[in-house]
């Protein structure tokens, strides 16, 4: 006679640790590398040695209290702050093997290959056509028919063409607050960046068209590599693959999306994403 | 997490405390089960024995209300990271809390019709058991109220022995069967008593391993040392 006990039971497996770290996605390859990278606005050193990678067609939310440095950092990226006397960069920045931040680099091709959207709407005051074709002009001449091109496939991959195919023609003044935004994300991406930078995208936003345009983001991604600023960690929790958290000028921790709002590493980053202050 | 500082939100502060509690108090009421459920064998006891089938409808109430808090939780205040890990682990904990009050009840109920038989042998080895597993109980609970992972460790790591005496009594009982077809029915009550004992500790592990997991951010190793090899026993009678 032999025995087996008739109510084995199936273990069940009591943890659920490691599944959201499992299934975030690998970060890419560095589109652009950011090393050791200081940032004054006079005295006052606004970025402390960062180092963080933005992983090629990937999307890099950046997060942190106000006075971070996380928009310094986007500002340095695209040498916004050559426009102000007493600000300056000394690290690095590579990108295709340049030194974005070399006083040599030419700041027109700079900001056409990193485009920048910024917090509020901005569109020019002239028709919707004319403020995507505006900027395509400084960077390459077209033809009529090739503008036309341009312009829709803009729209297109903005998600704005079906609402504006009508209206190319009217003033970018006429429309809604989340299609202005969708319009200059239009115009930077017209002149075919590597790189788009977002400064609070969404924050003047109403809820649906923020979500249209975190859809958006995650389209352009395909094409783009992508660096957004957010206050809204819910935000960056959508949109993001990679999330850094800044804190008084310094990168303190950069984490793929699902294990920083899971079991991020560094005690700041997690009483400041769980809204406690140490 | 007990160590971290408060919320700036003061209301979720008090939310999290709440679930604390919850689970606590359920944790309680399981304990106190187990403990009755093991008079009943020991002593003999079927008052014990009725007491700990009568606290089953509160632990289910606790773990339904438990639930129902989490999910609020999660839709209103939308945790991360520790809370995150924390009001999860709430949820799984409750459910391996009624799982145990539900063996407890069970051991319980069988103890009422064990001691309407005379059992001709030893309960020493049960005996043994259920301190064990009562004693990994009561260490995975304080852990609980403490968010105290190294405690959780220990629980874990503990559960091997439970297992090993699980094993024995497992080939005692065969035995006692095969020496006398009467003794089936107190056997085979005896088989599912420590069984669901066996099953207890399983649970408290589980719970140690959610704790762990809600403090520290990371997992305990997959591979945990499982010591039931009743399911491969075999035992013949002698010739």
């Amino acid at each position: 006679m032999s025995t087996t006990m008739g109510e084995q039971q199936s273990q069940q497996s009591g943890s659920f640790g490691g599944v959201s770290a499992r299934s975030d996605a690998a970060i890419n390859a560095p589109r652009i590398a950011i090393r050791n990278l200081d940032f004054y606005y006079g005295d006052n050193r606004a970025l402390k040695a960062v180092d963080l990678d933005l992983p090629d067609r990937q999307v890099t939310g950046m997060i942190g209290p106000s006075g971070c440095g996380k928009s310094t950092l986007l500002r340095v990226l695209n040498r916004m702050y050559d426009l102000y006397p007493g600000q300056r960069a000394t690290g690095e920045a590579m990108m295709d093997g340049e030194n974005i931040i070399d006083p040599s680099v030419d700041l027109n091709s700079l900001r056409a290959r990193i485009g920048m959207v910024f917090q509020k709407p901005t569109p020019f005051p002239m028709t919707i056509y004319d403020n995507i074709a505006f900027g395509v002009k400084l960077h390459e001449r077209l033809s009529k028919a090739a503008m036309d091109e341009r312009v829709e496939w803009s729209l297109t991959r903005a998600a704005l063409w079906e609402e504006a195919k009508d209206r190319l023609q009217t003033s970018a003044m006429g429309l809604s607050g989340g299609q202005q935004q969708r319009l200059c994300i239009a115009r930077t991406i017209a002149v075919r960046p590597e790189v788009i930078l977002f400064d609070e995208p969404t924050s003047a936003l109403d809820p649906i068209s923020t979500l249209k345009i975190e859809e958006l983001i995650d389209e352009l991604k395909h094409d783009f590599t992508i660096a957004i600023v957010t206050h809204n960690m819910q935000q960056a929790a959508r949109c993001a693959d990679q999330v850094a958290f800044f804190y008084l000028g310094e990168m303190v921790e950069v984490a793929p999306a699902g294990q920083m709002f899971t079991a991020p590493k560094e005690r700041r980053t997690q009483e400041y994403i769980t809204g406690r202050f140490g | 997490m007990s160590e971290a500082p408060e919320h700036l939100v003061k209301s979720f502060d008090q939310e999290l405390n709440r679930l604390r509690n919850m689970i606590t108090q359920m944790g309680g009421i399981v304990e106190s089960q187990v403990a009755l459920a093991a008079d009943a064998i020991m002593q003999r006891d079927s008052a014990s024995a009725m007491r700990a089938v009568e606290e089953d409808p509160k632990v289910d109430a606790l773990e339904r209300e438990v639930e129902t808090f989490v999910i609020r939780l999660l839709a209103l205040r939308q945790p991360v990271a520790g809370d995150l890990r924390q009001i999860v682990a709430a949820l799984k904990i409750t459910g391996d809390l009624e799982r145990i009050g539900d063996y407890a009840a069970n051991v319980a109920k069988r103890s009422v019709v064990l001691n309407q038989f005379s059992l001709p042998y030893s309960l020493a080895g049960l005996a043994h058991m259920a301190r064990m597993v009562q004693g990994q109980l009561k260490s995975i609970i304080d852990a609980l109220g403490e968010s105290d992972a190294d405690k959780a460790v220990e629980v874990w790591r503990s559960d091997q022995v439970v297992d090993d005496i699980y094993n024995a009594i497992f080939r005692e009982l065969i035995t006692y069967m095969m020496e006398d077809p009467r003794n089936i029915t107190p056997c085979t009550h005896l088989l599912f008593i420590a069984k669901n004992l066996e099953r207890i500790g399983d649970h408290a592990t589980n719970i140690a391993e959610n704790l762990y997991y809600a403090v520290k951010g990371e997992s305990l190793p997959e591979t945990r040392p499982k010591g039931d090899m009743s399911a491969y026993a075999v035992i013949r009678p002698r010739e």
